[in-house]
């Protein structure tokens, strides 16, 4: 065995280190490094960075405009952009949309939406959850009946993230009532400035507002904005859902936070000495850097395995379970390390721009806030029991 | 063996439960939280009319109980409402003073509720020095994330010292001290506490020579115990709350509480709330125990144990409850919250297992 990066993507790698030294506005990686909230202007500006490098949309085939990357390469690009502290592209009409429209799509729709994904024209969010469909998404209940040229859309979605922002969102809704649950779905583009929705934020836990409630009434949409097939949406959901949890092991993300957690431990005191020298807190981090180590080597195992591109399939559970557990220990340390000071609440912290006096250590109002949001990571995305689920089903045939 | 509560000790217990579930929603209790003083006065003016900060003390300080099984009732209750009117200052600060004696005008007045008191002990990044000036002392520095501090109109602050620290009444008022006061994560207010320069005649000491590590020891143990008895009053509401949405919601057309992955991390938790609740009877019985080294053992050994159990209640919790766990809405999350943070008042649980170590 070799773990070594082969020297051609060796030389890719480096490309992509000077691409971020080059392009990536210190101004958005201080406020990604300081764990800040990005506005929508910050984030669209990242994007169109990407795009004009054609680096954008890395995982859509040549012709659509994807660069022709391997999965390693695609690892490589996601490890150096969190270690450069780059913004996050935003994923939902870049990683999930667009290989469902490439995928299944008509050549109108791709025409259409694609190009307007890549230049940043529309903004998407995702309408898969509902107030009775998590877990259970096939439970779905947000009907279409279509009318002529247009299906009439009724029923609510929830957890949509950044919804507010959006142009368009993705829906799953139910078209026929009488099927069996998951036969009766359907896949349908839907314009956020249709009369008859209405976008209503909810407030988590750390009093951030980054997920909402979506209404639906009477909401009127064109025939055409039917993706594929009708009641045929559910096979369309899950080959999305393969690509929700790529790359959500998130190992470029934990390598960053936990180098700036180990820096600040160093300066941190604990009772006369160093807080990365006290005996608990060390077995801690070594634990956690142990177990992201292996966690880096599982990452690439998987996608050594997939040969020829694509999504992994159930493995992507397991890189989604134990990498979220990983980065949830590391916001977890972070907390610690900080000590009384992680407990002043300092909203006006977390906002880009903000010149007021830290209390504590610098970043100290940013550690339990990004804890308490970190929590989401084992929830979203179908929760790791389901992950758990499909891996006892898909993998030990159980 | 006998682990019932006295008679009179259960109906305090039962009327402050009873008391805060009809008067203390979470939407009151979140108003005060996350509002400017970070507390309700008028919500602190009712519970203390109900005589809970006297139920903390005994006779001689001017209440009606004082040991640990009064402070561990009392804050189980406060816990299971996340209370954030400054009892623990109040205990903290008030134990300290009737340890000691003196200062009994300002000790009576702790007793009643009419004065708000904080217990300035961590140090900040500039630890706090008292130089000896005349008869008193000049006193510089910082303590640090001090519970209630901007509503405190008195300061109990320990000064390390070779040897035997020095604890000094300071009134909020006088020259030379400023708070900045901040909400905490979790509601609730704090503040950094910087003494600049600041002369204190002799009076201000609190007790005599030799008498100060004592008197620390009497007002961290009262927090110590506090702390850990109000975690497993928060964890008790949640473990409830959990419960009944686990019956409750539906997926896949049957309650969650069906599934045996969920069942087996609620059982979990159920185990582990049940042994935090040991740790804190245990401590509470070493409180009013001859044997301070049993005592300080019982007391590390019960804030180490809610430390570790508090997190992990909070985050199964919310995973248990999938989003809406996460919701500012849902009480739960302010639950969490708390369950959390608590771990960082008074040291954490590395600090309390490195120290039962030490302890022997």
């Amino acid at each position: 065995m070799d773990l070594s990066f082969t020297p051609d993507e060796e030389a890719f790698r480096e490309e992509v280190r000077s691409f971020f030294r080059d392009k990536l506005p210190a101004r958005l990686s201080t406020l990604v490094r300081e764990g800040k909230r990005l506005r929508k202007s910050d984030m669209e500006e990242w994007h169109a960075i990407l795009n004009e490098r054609g680096w954008l949309a890395n995982h859509w085939p040549e012709q659509w405009g994807g660069p022709g990357w391997s999965v390693i390469q695609r690892f490589i690009f996601d490890n150096e952009s969190a270690l450069a502290h780059a913004p996050r592209v935003v994923p939902f009409g870049v990683n999930m949309l667009g290989p469902v429209l490439i995928k299944y799509g008509s050549e109108e729709q791709k025409k259409q939406w694609l190009p307007r994904i890549l230049d940043g024209s529309d903004w998407w969010c995702q309408g898969y959850s509902e107030p009775g469909a998590g877990s259970d998404l096939a439970g779905l209940k947000t009907t279409a009946v279509r009318k002529g040229d247009v299906y009439v859309v009724n029923g609510q979605k929830t957890w949509t993230t950044l919804g507010q922002h959006a142009d368009m969102i993705f829906c799953l809704v139910r078209t026929d009532p009488a099927a069996k649950k998951q036969e009766g779905i359907s896949f349908l583009l839907i314009d956020m400035k249709s009369p008859g929705i209405e976008v209503r934020p909810i407030t988590l836990i750390d009093g951030e507002q980054e997920v909402n409630e979506v209404f639906f009434t009477d909401v009127e949409v064109p025939v055409a904005n039917l993706v594929g097939e009708e009641n045929m949406g559910w096979t369309y959901a899950k080959y999305l859902l393969t690509y929700e949890r790529t790359n959500i092991a998130g190992v470029g993300f934990s390598i960053a936070s936990f180098e700036r957690l180990k820096e600040f431990a160093q300066m941190q005191k604990k009772g006369g000495r160093s807080l990365a020298d006290d005996p608990l807190f060390a077995a801690r981090m070594a634990r956690v850097e142990i177990d992201l180590a292996n966690m880096q080597t599982t990452n690439l195992r998987v996608l050594a395995a997939v040969a020829g591109g694509g999504a992994p399939g159930a493995e992507s559970s397991m890189l989604k379970i134990k990498g979220t557990e990983i980065r949830q220990e590391i916001t977890s340390l972070t907390r610690r390390a900080y000590g009384s000071y992680a407990a002043p609440y300092i909203p006006e912290a977390l906002e880009a721009g903000w010149n007021g006096e830290d209390v504590g250590p610098e970043d100290a109002a940013m550690a339990a806030p990004s804890y308490f949001n970190n929590r989401k990571l084992s929830i979203f995305g179908g929760s790791n029991e389901i992950q758990k689920n499909i891996i006892s089903k898909a993998i030990l045939g159980l | 063996m006998n682990f019932e509560h006295t008679d009179d000790r259960r109906m305090l217990a039962d009327t402050l439960v009873r008391a805060l579930r009809d008067g203390y929603p979470i939407e009151t209790r979140n108003a005060g939280a996350y509002g400017e003083t970070g507390y309700d006065p008028a919500v602190w003016q009712q519970l203390t009319e109900l005589g809970i900060v006297s139920a903390l003390f005994d006779e001689a300080a001017g209440g009606f109980g004082g040991s640990g099984f009064d402070i561990m009732v009392v804050f189980e209750a406060l816990g299971r409402a996340l209370v954030v009117e400054p009892f623990l200052g109040a205990l903290m600060a008030g134990r300290a003073l009737a340890k000691a004696g003196g200062h009994d005008e300002t000790l009576a007045g702790i007793v009643s509720g009419e004065t708000i008191a904080a217990f300035a002990h961590e140090d900040g990044a500039t630890p706090v020095t008292a130089t000896k000036s005349g008869d008193g002392w000049t006193l510089s520095g910082t303590k640090a994330v001090v519970s209630q501090a901007g509503a405190a109109s008195v300061f109990v602050v320990t000064v390390e010292q070779d040897g035997d620290p020095l604890v000094l009444l300071v009134p909020a008022d006088t020259a030379g001290v400023s708070v900045r006061s901040f909400n905490v994560v979790e509601g609730g207010a704090a503040g950094d506490v910087t003494f600049e320069n600041m002369t204190l005649g002799a009076d201000a000491r609190v007790g005599g020579e030799g008498q100060g590590q004592a008197i620390v020891d009497a007002a961290v143990g009262a927090g110590l115990l506090a702390l850990s008895a109000e975690a497993v009053g928060a964890m008790e509401f949640v473990k409830e709350t959990t419960l009944g949405y686990l019956r409750d919601r539906k997926q896949f057309g049957v309650p969650i509480g069906k599934f045996q992955a969920l069942q087996h991390r609620m059982a979990t938790v159920l185990l582990e709330i049940e042994q935090a609740h040991s740790a804190v009877i245990n401590a509470a019985s070493a409180f009013d125990g001859d044997d301070a080294t049993a005592r300080a053992r019982a007391l590390a050994a019960a804030k180490y144990t809610i430390g570790r159990t508090g997190a992990l209640v909070a985050e199964e919790t919310i995973q248990l409850h999938g989003g809406i766990g996460m919701t500012w809405e849902y009480a739960v999350s302010h639950y969490a919250k708390r369950l959390v943070m608590i771990d960082h008042q008074l040291g954490d649980e590395d600090y309390h297992l490195q120290r039962y170590i030490a302890l022997g």
